[in-house]
């Protein structure tokens, strides 16, 4: 653009007919270099669409139809039915709810104890990075291994180690996961999940303005006087973060509940129901895509909130 | 900006006291202790003999390796130990490629030559992480059936790909974006060709970042369960389902369990280790930066 405007100012600002062509053959390569640009974005680019954006477009279809696939009957188009019949349906009530606790509880919990933890951790102590390395390690942990060994290890009433110091203290032991099946889950996904949100409090803390710091101090702020007024403004876009990133996993969690409490009710979210419903042999793929369509829409209103912060961030640092 | 290797910390925001600088590294240990004993815990039930295992916890037991080469033997079941680790291998390694070959491109143009939306790009590859899997796995059980690929290795490279994509664009931008513009420059007025200027200003700065990035897309694939227990539950499957299919139901099974368990978690939490600053770095300032 800036060359255009040079080559007007050449010729007293009234452009010639050769300055207009000149224009437009710029214009062009601005247009052929925008691709050029562009190009090394488009195989990532296509190859996400296809694989995501297509099938969900396929989603989308199948929610408004009664299709079952075990049925040799030809699907049929039915509008808007699958939905209508969403709120009469005690079963994805459930779900819903579980899925709303379960994401709740397991990103405050473990943005809470991933903050704790940062804050132990930002001090200088003998084993500062032996301790971080262990208290990273339950995040790196296979799911489905972390669920198995909390399950069998930890909450089973005979062998399980909470039994075992239940008994020790005089309690009776009980079977942990089948009598507070989401409490059992939550608590999985906060053991693995604090380790995450610590790490991320924990860039945040290091990556503090030390002038700001020591001018406090020298001002004779306290350190809870300090934390709060100056750290904690600070850490606020990591906090959002953490919250965002841990809420996307979170609300799609599966192994866990598969392993810790599998077909039981009590701890069954959305993801799991809908999965149980269609390929897991339920095989009422119209309506389970319309629960999936549900979830979408709530996640795309969930995650539109947490870009326009992501957004806000972007905006203040360029 | 190492943010984790900035060397005098000037205030920590709990107390300056000593005592409570003693108390409260106590009390470090004892919670990063806590943390760690289940899988202290897992290890120890490796090295038991099952009838130890399904018993009140002890540490008084003589230990053993038998149980990790009875879950590593061929069980003549439908996936044995050495089957599920090389489709892992191969999945995750082939997947982990295909992911840096389109990401790398990717967040190079959208670092050092940004386009015009270039935000809006950025976005659009994040948002596709906010899509619940469940809101695909239906069409793509589907087409996968209609294609003859369940039960194939190349499903879950193809899936895992798009999986770890967005977030490795993510992560590659920020470590591109950390490449100083007047490096990119000097190298352009000394008459560097684009591929030359890759490989001599661009790849050294950002190898790190990169290997980090990679690392973190092998753990997510090696971890991952939901696509592969739907869609691959049989022979050609991982890790993951392997060791899920490690519980028995009858007769006792922990320590074997748990020796399945140590022996299919070590190579990604060693990996991690390993990595663990740089990961971390990548995710947070993917974000602030």
């Amino acid at each position: 653009m800036s060359a255009v405007v040079v080559d007007q100012s050449k010729n007293g600002g009234t452009p010639t007919s050769d300055d207009l062509a000149r224009a437009a053959a710029i214009k062009r390569m601005e247009r052929r270099e925008g691709w050029k640009r562009r190009l090394p974005v488009l195989p990532a680019l296509i190859y996400t669409i296809l694989v995501t954006q297509i099938p969900f477009l396929f989603t989308l279809f199948y929610s408004l139809t009664d299709w079952r696939i075990d049925k040799v009957e030809p699907r049929q188009f039915i509008g808007v039915e699958n939905y209508a019949s969403l709120s009469g349906d005690k079963f994805f009530r459930d779900a819903a709810w579980i899925s709303v606790q379960m994401t709740v509880m397991a990103v405050l919990l473990s943005l809470i104890v991933g903050t704790g933890l940062a804050i132990l951790l930002d001090r200088k102590f003998f084993g500062q990075g032996f301790i971080r390395t262990l208290l990273i390690t339950p995040f790196l942990v296979m799911p489905v291994v972390a669920g198995l060994m909390w399950k069998l290890q930890m909450f089973n009433s005979t062998f399980g180690i909470i039994g075992w110091v239940m008994n020790g203290l005089g309690f009776d032991s009980i079977e942990f996961a089948t009598k507070y099946p989401l409490a059992s889950v939550v608590v999985v996904l906060v053991w693995q999940w604090s380790p995450f949100m610590m790490l991320i409090v924990l860039a945040g803390l290091q990556g503090q303005d030390q002038s700001v710091l020591e001018a406090a101090r020298v001002d004779g702020a306290s350190s809870w006087g300090t934390f709060r007024q100056i750290t904690l403004p600070q850490l606020r876009p990591f906090l959002e973060l953490g919250t965002l990133l841990g809420a996307i996993y979170l609300i799609q969690v599966y192994d866990h509940i598969e392993v810790i409490v599998g077909g039981q009710p009590g701890a069954k979210n959305l993801p799991f129901y809908i999965a149980q419903r269609s390929i897991g042999g339920g095989n009422v793929f119209g309506l389970a895509s319309a629960y999936s369509i549900v979830v979408v829409i709530a996640s795309i209103i969930i995650a539109n909130i947490g870009l326009r912060v992501l957004s806000n961030l972007l905006e203040d640092n360029s | 900006m190492a943010i984790f290797t900035r060397a005098p910390k000037a205030e920590p925001i709990l107390g300056q006291n000593r005592a409570v600088a003693m108390v409260l590294g106590v009390l470090t240990w004892i919670i990063g202790l806590l943390f760690f004993f289940p899988l202290f815990w897992l290890v120890v039930n490796g090295f038991k003999e099952e009838s130890v295992a399904s018993s009140s916890p002890t540490l008084n037991f003589d230990p053993t390796l038998d149980r990790f080469s009875e879950v590593t033997e061929d069980s003549g079941g439908l996936l044995s130990f050495t089957e599920a680790f090389g489709n892992s291998f191969w999945i995750v390694l082939i997947s982990t490629v295909l992911v840096m070959v389109l990401a790398i491109p990717a967040a190079y143009a959208l670092a050092i030559r940004p386009m015009r939306k270039w935000r809006d790009i950025l976005f659009f590859f994040i948002s596709t992480k906010f899509l619940p899997i469940v809101g695909i796995i239906m069409p793509i059980w589907i087409i996968a059936r209609d294609l003859d690929l369940l039960g194939t290795r190349t499903v879950l490279v193809v899936l895992y790909t798009a999986m770890n994509l967005p977030l490795a664009v993510w992560m590659l931008r920020s470590f591109f974006a950390e490449v100083p513009k007047e490096l990119i420059e000097a190298s352009q007025i000394d008459g560097c060709s684009l591929l030359g200027q890759i490989r001599q200003v661009i790849l050294p700065i950002v190898a790190p970042g990169v290997a980090a990035t990679a690392l973190l897309c092998v753990i997510f694939a090696w971890n991952e369960f939901f696509f592969a227990i739907q869609l691959n539950p049989t022979g050609a499957s991982t890790i993951p389902v392997w060791v899920n299919s490690q519980q028995k139901f009858q007769g006792q099974f922990l320590a074997g369990l748990s020796a399945a368990s140590v022996l299919a978690t070590l190579p990604v939490v060693l990996a991690g280790w390993v990595a663990q600053k740089r990961m971390i770095r990548g995710l947070a300032m993917g974000a602030i930066k």
